[in-house]
């Protein structure tokens, strides 16, 4: 208890940081005809992957430590998805089909003649970057604080941060919201100056989302091996005691839950530009839920799990649906009640109880949906 | 005010109580779970309150603690805070802890864990985050783990205790919390004979460091501490005074003890 990583975990860490953040690109960099060549193609698509990891690694802190099943992730994800995609635009410049210097295409579409103000500051990067933390964090915060500080909590809060990608999902939809409507934002060109559609970009794109998954993943580590992190345990496992021990349960839900939504929103602006598309699909509730899935099927309260569930799924879609389409949903379908009915620990469960009960995770959650309350 | 004219009441000055209880009523749907509750305990005290079930014992422990909010009715604390507009948290930090009727310690934590959060500390967000042990901590629970007889089962997870030894997980927590009242709702529910003693002893040497105040129903365990007994019926006080004042009380016979 207490420390970061033990010496094992560190050697795994740094190893699999060195083979991701060395290995893969430099593959990627070797002549098209040599066997050991890494098609151009699988650069973003593993960048891709990392976002999502780094997504449920930020699910699995609120929902596999303190409890809190949010089903609302996603929208943090978006909006950091968003704030990016305003950047991009404001990058465009004259390239766009109208050629207007100042209004994204959209716009001029719509006839719009200025700016509107929250589109102000989104031509610097400093100040994109700085909103892709603290969009999804100030929201998290307020939609936290109103939740917790009313004690909602369970499949209740489940639901609300249903309610809230929901109504985004909405918002986002209207053209005159100034987001792109229905088509949100794309035809990107630059990211710093620098042309998106080249073979450093990618990596280098892919490389920032690997380590921002890593330093995720240290963060988060961090919170759950401190004095917080078994607090938020205590949390999950028995409201009443924590309370009655004088800690205010709201003020860790809230900490942790927009800790969570600062690692989602970093997520999603390292996802915008290597898809290089931003629309208000990224808030449906549906896709929020996956995320729940992936963590599901990981483990959940391991953090390890999160990467690994969010990678095995996705890969998964990524070939499934490419091979046979229509079997996809059942496969996720399927998958998920096969998780919840015979390995409750998901992936990393499994693998602990191969290597024996001596290494038996610290938190070791019951069903999925359980809640102890206590009297 | 009402202060019930029984033997051993000692009036409700400020200095010397701990806890008064003034006209506390609190009905859910009609139906009077206290009904004017008053009474005092005194700093130090060890008090015990017996009576039947919906009597408003587990109710009453829910209005010190900031649960449940009175309909009518003053809970004072020390003399100077009104527990009835305080939240739970900020009430055990004013020192009153509370064991519940169910064995509640953390399961998923180790005993260590346990008695580490509930240390009495700075108990704000970020000082948790960055809190680090110093010796003085690990010697402090090292010695309430012996205190309580889980010593050597520091590393074991508080979920694979026994029924008993929860329990007096529980009463530690409250003790390193630094607790000046303690309330134990049941503490020797579910325990064997040994246990019951056992706990009995330990509740006894509280006494006059803490101030404690046991709900129970095992009239035994209540003979063996030999404190002063408090009967509820009805969500007000029947009986004050000894243990064999209120086992010889006609209407504590009546309601609860002839049954």
């Amino acid at each position: 208890m207490g420390s970061l990583l033990d010496r094992r975990g560190w050697i795994g860490f740094l190893a699999t940081g060195l083979v991701l953040i060395v290995v893969v690109p430099l593959l990627n960099t070797l002549p098209a005809d040599s066997p050991a060549h890494l098609a151009d193609y699988l650069v973003p698509l593993f960048g891709k992957y990392a976002c999502y990891a780094l997504l449920a690694l930020s699910l699995d802190l609120v929902w596999g430590y303190a409890g809190i099943l949010s089903l609302g992730h996603g929208a943090f994800f978006a909006l950091g998805g968003y704030a990016m995609g305003m950047y991009l635009m404001r990058q465009v410049g004259t390239r766009g089909v109208y050629q207007n210097p100042i209004l994204p295409d959209f716009m001029v579409f719509l006839n719009w003649k200025e700016l509107p103000w929250y589109w102000y500051g989104f031509d610097h990067f400093a100040f994109a970057a700085l909103m892709i933390v603290l969009v999804p964090g100030i929201l998290a915060f307020v939609f936290g604080w109103l939740a917790f500080r009313s004690r909602v909590t369970g499949v209740y809060l489940s639901i609300i941060t249903q309610a809230l990608t929901y109504a985004l999902w909405l918002a986002f939809f209207r053209n005159d919201m100034g987001f792109g409507g229905n088509n949100g934002m794309t035809d990107f060109k630059d990211l710093l100056g620098m042309p998106l559609q080249s073979g450093a970009m990618h990596r280098g794109l892919y490389i920032a989302s690997v380590v921002a998954m890593g330093l995720g993943f240290l963060v988060c580590r961090y919170i759950v091996t401190s004095k917080l992190g078994r607090l938020l345990l205590a949390v999950r496992d028995a409201q009443s005691r924590v309370r009655f021990l004088g800690y205010s349960v709201a003020h860790a839900q809230v900490f942790v839950f927009t800790i969570s939504a600062v690692l989602a929103g970093i997520a999603g602006a390292l996802y915008v530009p290597q898809v290089g598309i931003i629309n208000p699909s990224e808030f449906s509730p549906a896709n929020s839920i996956e995320i729940a899935i992936w963590v599901a099927v990981g483990g959940r309260g391991t953090l390890v799990g999160a990467l690994v569930g969010a990678v095995i799924i996705n890969y998964a879609k990524t070939y499934l649906t490419g091979a046979v389409p229509e079997a996809w949903l059942y496969f996720l379908g399927a998958i998920f009640i096969l998780v919840t009915l015979v390995f409750p620990n998901g992936i990393v469960g499994l693998v602990n109880r191969w290597r024996g009960p001596r290494r038996a995770p610290p938190a070791a959650p019951r069903g999925l949906l359980d809640e102890k309350v206590a009297p | 005010m009402t202060v019930e004219a029984s033997p051993g009441t000692t009036s409700p000055e400020f200095t010397t109580s701990l806890l008064y209880l003034d006209g506390v009523t609190v009905s859910f749907d009609g139906f009077k779970a206290l009904n004017a509750l008053s009474f005092v305990i005194d700093r130090g005290e060890l008090r015990c309150i017996i009576g039947p079930n919906g009597a408003g014992k587990t109710t009453m422990m829910d209005v010190v603690t900031g649960k449940t909010r009175p309909d009518e009715g003053q809970v004072t604390f020390n003399g100077k805070f009104d527990l009835t507009r305080l939240d739970e948290a900020a009430i055990a930090n004013l020192g009153i802890g509370r064991k519940f009727q169910k064995p509640t310690v953390f399961e998923n934590l180790s005993v260590f864990a346990n008695l580490e959060l509930a240390r009495k500390t700075v108990r704000g967000i970020t000082r948790t985050l960055l809190a680090k042990l110093d010796t003085g901590a690990r010697d402090e629970i090292a010695a309430m783990t012996r205190r309580i007889g889980l010593a050597g089962r520091e590393e074991i997870l508080a979920g694979a205790l026994s029924h008993g030894q929860k329990q007096w997980l529980e009463i530690g927590m409250l003790l390193i919390q630094d607790a000046q009242l303690l309330l134990l709702d049941e503490p020797v529910a579910g325990m064997t004979d040994r246990e019951t003693e056992a706990t009995a002893d330990l509740v006894r040497s509280l006494a006059g460091e803490h101030t404690v105040v046991v709900v129970e129903h095992d009239m035994e365990f209540v003979r063996s501490l030999a404190s002063r007994v408090t009967v509820l019926h009805e969500g007000s006080v029947l009986a004050d005074g000894s243990i064999d004042f209120v086992q010889n009380h006609q209407a504590v016979i009546d309601v609860y003890l002839g049954r």
